[in-house]
């Protein structure tokens, strides 16, 4: 069925980021463009290496102590990036703007006590009515307002708190894919004339106990130290990243009509879920390039996780895709981020184009265990 | 104009199919029956050990298992049978003619599996984490990572009826449902896809769920009896009771439902919503975020507030929610809404919590389709802070049109509007 739909041009007009590469666009472009590999602790949770989330000054971005200290540190990380790009994008000050500004976030759960964890499972060893044992415990150590910090829709709740982003928000879930439908959907949206303007991200903690032991089960973490991504042959896996990226999002007529610069053109968002088998990444993510509409992309930013198979069929695919292209992989900027990948991927491609490095930029995730997305974003078509 | 069209020139959403579990039982007629017959489906919780709990109750569904007994697992059995239910009536067969939009609750590790790695690990000394870390490195518990990550039930449900594309797994905490059928209705409005199959699932009754609502003061702790704690919009209320459940609706372009000639069940002729930044659990005192929910979805619906024929509540019975649930409605349908019917299910199936906006959808779309508004269990004394015409027994009406809200923690608030007949 054919249908007319409108159509409108959607563009980004601020970017805020923090990773272990720093903070702000400036920092992420440096490490774009040198050839260092990313700050990594390798002893802190050995023999698996984390890439720490630079030192912050909360305070710039999250004033009340109270919030600081309502949030654990996946929500300071994203409610602090999510100010960056509102800064950024000329709508920090505009109170009406961001009352009327919706969000979608795509995020995880928040940490867990560990140490309480820690010494109910030590309890729980030799009690007499584990099952009573479990619910004193829990009764009595869980902090009350922890469950708050810990849900997945907190995050968004926690931007709108101290913000003031009251649009409305909906929070995605579901690993790295959960990042590209946030932006799919949120680009979809001012499409089509649904909605103006949107703040999109996500933010990860992995300096964290039980995310490491998530991933470890599954054997998906790479180990003992870094190594590039897609140089990890014989240690297979990802190295996870603290950090977050949100981008604003806006029709390119609000962006005028308010005097907002626009950086890049979010083109297009393609995403799919295959099922996993042999070749079957590389199909998709050749399906969904040519979805996407990418033409000559000046740049490859690869969200890549480096596991086994995968990684190697999405190089296969980017070298017929994009022969020549530099292929730049995130998870030797900022680590793999998860639901922040695909974010982070987009903010570096707007601001290689803002920078005028790039014209056409193409952004890929492949999830490891699900979900592929191609990115394509443009110039505006404005001189900048 | 066609008639699949809306005032907006916008393609109608029509409901094709529903499919609901709830602790009334599996099925939509089950479930109707118990509802409209004012049986609860809260009793006390027998799945583990509640020694020393306020809580004791909920709506828990136990006549479905998972294997292991983790809220993931649960969820997506719930979700399964929901889903396959509202195919079915739908009459669509081979794969999912569209997209899936699926409200899960969040997902960790649980306490038997955090114990098993811990046995595991084998120390001596007290346990941490590095021995967990050091028991999932010998490679036995691999099977745990599928499980216990995010996006493992949408992509099984996806899997499992061929739904298109990217599955969404969303949460927006208790309005979630309402949020996966708003992302339905937007997805066929965009002209995206033709049809979408919406879930909201929730199997999360277990003691950390629990004792965290408990630690916020959320839940009620009159546990005897069990089937009279939920007291939606009663003076007496004291919190909410959890429940478990899922609903699965099939959303489809009206124009495509009746080309191939499906039974069209009613419309979802509007969805609202309004973020709230006031606090982390509670809404702006003066209720501004929900009546512009409310607002919102009456416009989107192209409707007039006078057109509102019933409300179905997000009326968990905590003494916050009613009240300001009860001032928006006021707020927006004016003095009539104090003798409009309005509704909680959350009565009789506690709160589904993810799943709720999802269930209670389905509800509305039966309180149309049967002209009858189901009741509105232990509102025996009324507050006089809410001057509501609260039904109490089936009640036999024309309803054309049922407002549905859900509001949650963290500044959600949706609401729905669904109608029998296009406006």
């Amino acid at each position: 069925m054919s249908r007319q739909v409108e159509t409108r041009n959607v563009v980004v007009t601020g970017l805020g980021l923090v990773s272990c590469a720093g903070e702000g666009v400036e920092a992420h472009l440096a490490a774009y463009r040198s050839g260092d590999g990313p700050r990594t602790d390798s002893a802190t949770f050995a023999p698996y290496p984390v890439h720490p989330v630079a030192p912050l000054t909360l305070d710039g971005q999250i004033p009340k102590k109270s919030d600081q200290r309502q949030m654990e540190p996946w929500q300071r990380l994203g409610v602090y990036a999510a100010g960056l790009a509102l800064e950024a994008a000329g709508a920090k000050a505009d109170a009406a703007l961001k009352a009327a500004m919706h969000l979608v976030v795509a995020a995880g759960g928040g940490e867990r006590d560990y140490a309480v964890d820690g010494q109910i499972l030590t309890g729980l060893r030799n009690a007499a009515d584990p099952g009573a044992y479990l619910n004193e415990r829990l009764l009595n150590d869980l902090r009350p307002t922890l469950f708050l910090a810990q849900l997945s829709n907190l995050l968004a709740g926690n931007i709108a708190i101290v913000h003031g982003v009251t649009g409305a928000s909906r929070t995605f879930m579901g690993e790295e894919s959960s990042g590209v439908d946030a932006l799919r959907i949120a680009q979809a949206r001012i499409a089509a004339g649904q909605l103006d303007i949107v703040l999109v991200g996500g933010s990860y903690n992995a300096e964290r106990p039980d995310v490491l032991l998530i991933h470890e089960m599954g054997g998906y973490l790479s180990k003992p130290s870094y190594r590039p991504v897609f140089e990890r042959a014989e240690t297979p896996g990802f190295i996870l990243g603290s950090g977050a990226a949100f981008l604003v999002l806006e029709a390119e007529d609000h962006a005028r009509r308010r005097g907002a610069r626009a950086l890049a053109r979010l083109d297009a968002v393609a995403s799919d879920r295959t099922k996993r088998r042999d070749g079957s990444v590389g199909e998709s993510l050749t399906g969904l390039w040519s979805k996407a509409g990418l033409a000559k992309p000046d740049a490859v930013i690869s969200a890549a996780t480096g596991c086994a198979g995968i990684t190697g069929e999405e190089r296969e695919a980017l070298k017929t895709l994009a022969p020549q292209v530099p292929v730049r992989a995130l998870g030797d900027l900022t680590g793999h981020t998860l639901e922040a990948a695909a974010p982070f991927g987009a903010a570096l491609a707007v601001a290689l184009v803002a920078a005028g490095e790039a014209r056409e930029v193409a952004v890929t995730t492949v999830g490891h265990r699900r979900g592929e997305g191609v990115l394509r974003l443009t110039t505006t078509g404005e001189s900048a | 104009m066609s008639r699949d069209r809306d005032a907006m020139g916008r393609p109608l959403v029509a409901v094709t199919g529903l499919g609901v579990v709830t602790s009334l039982g599996q099925g939509v007629s089950d479930n109707w029956a118990a509802l409209t017959a004012g049986r609860s489906g809260i009793h006390t919780i027998t799945r583990f050990p509640t020694e020393g709990l306020r809580t004791r109750i909920a709506g828990t569904v136990d006549f479905i298992a998972a294997d292991p007994m983790v809220a993931p697992l649960l969820s997506e059995r719930f979700a399964e049978a929901a889903a396959e239910e509202a195919i079915g009536q739908a009459g669509l067969s081979g794969d999912f003619p569209g997209a899936l939009f699926m409200a899960v609750p969040p997902v960790e590790i649980e306490w038997p599996q955090r114990q098993a790695l811990a046995e595991a690990a084998a120390s001596n000394g007290d346990v941490t984490y590095a021995d967990l870390l050091r028991a999932a490195g010998s490679r036995r518990f691999d099977d745990w990572h599928d499980l216990f990550i995010f996006g493992t039930v949408a992509d099984r449900i996806a899997d499992r009826f061929g739904t298109r594309g990217s599955p969404i797994s969303l949460s927006t905490a208790c309005s979630s449902g309402a949020t996966a059928i708003q992302l339905g209705v937007e997805a066929i409005r965009r002209g995206e896809v033709e049809a979408a199959l919406c879930i909201g699932t929730d199997g999360s009754v277990n003691p950390e769920s629990l004792i965290r609502f408990s630690l916020l003061s959320a839940l009620s702790t009159q546990n005897d009896p069990p089937e009279a704690a939920s007291k939606p919009f009663a003076r007496n209320r004291d919190g909410f009771v959890m429940g478990e459940g899922a609903a699965a609706l099939v959303l489809e372009d009206a124009a495509r439902a009746r080309a191939r000639g499906a039974r069209i069940l009613g419309y979802v002729l509007g969805c609202g919503e309004k973020g709230d930044g006031f606090h982390r659990t509670r809404s702006s005192p003066d209720g501004a975020p929900i009546i512009a929910a409310i607002r919102a979805a009456l416009d989107d619906a192209g409707l007039h507030p006078d057109q509102i024929d019933t409300v179905n509540a997000h009326g968990t019975g905590t003494p916050e929610n009613d009240k300001m649930e009860a001032m928006g409605c006021l707020a927006v349908l004016g003095e009539r809404m104090r003798s409009v019917p309005i509704s909680s299910n959350k009565s009789m199936i506690g709160h589904t919590l993810t799943a709720a906006g999802a269930v209670e959808a389905a509800f509305s779309l039966l309180t149309i389709a049967h002209g009858r508004v189901p009741p509105t269990l232990n509102y025996a004394v009324p507050d006089p802070g809410i001057p509501l015409d609260v039904v109490t027994s089936a009640r036999d009406v024309p309803v054309r049109t049922v407002l549905s809200n859900s509001f949650g923690f963290g500044g959600q608030n949706t609401c729905l509007v669904f109608g029998a007949e296009p406006t």
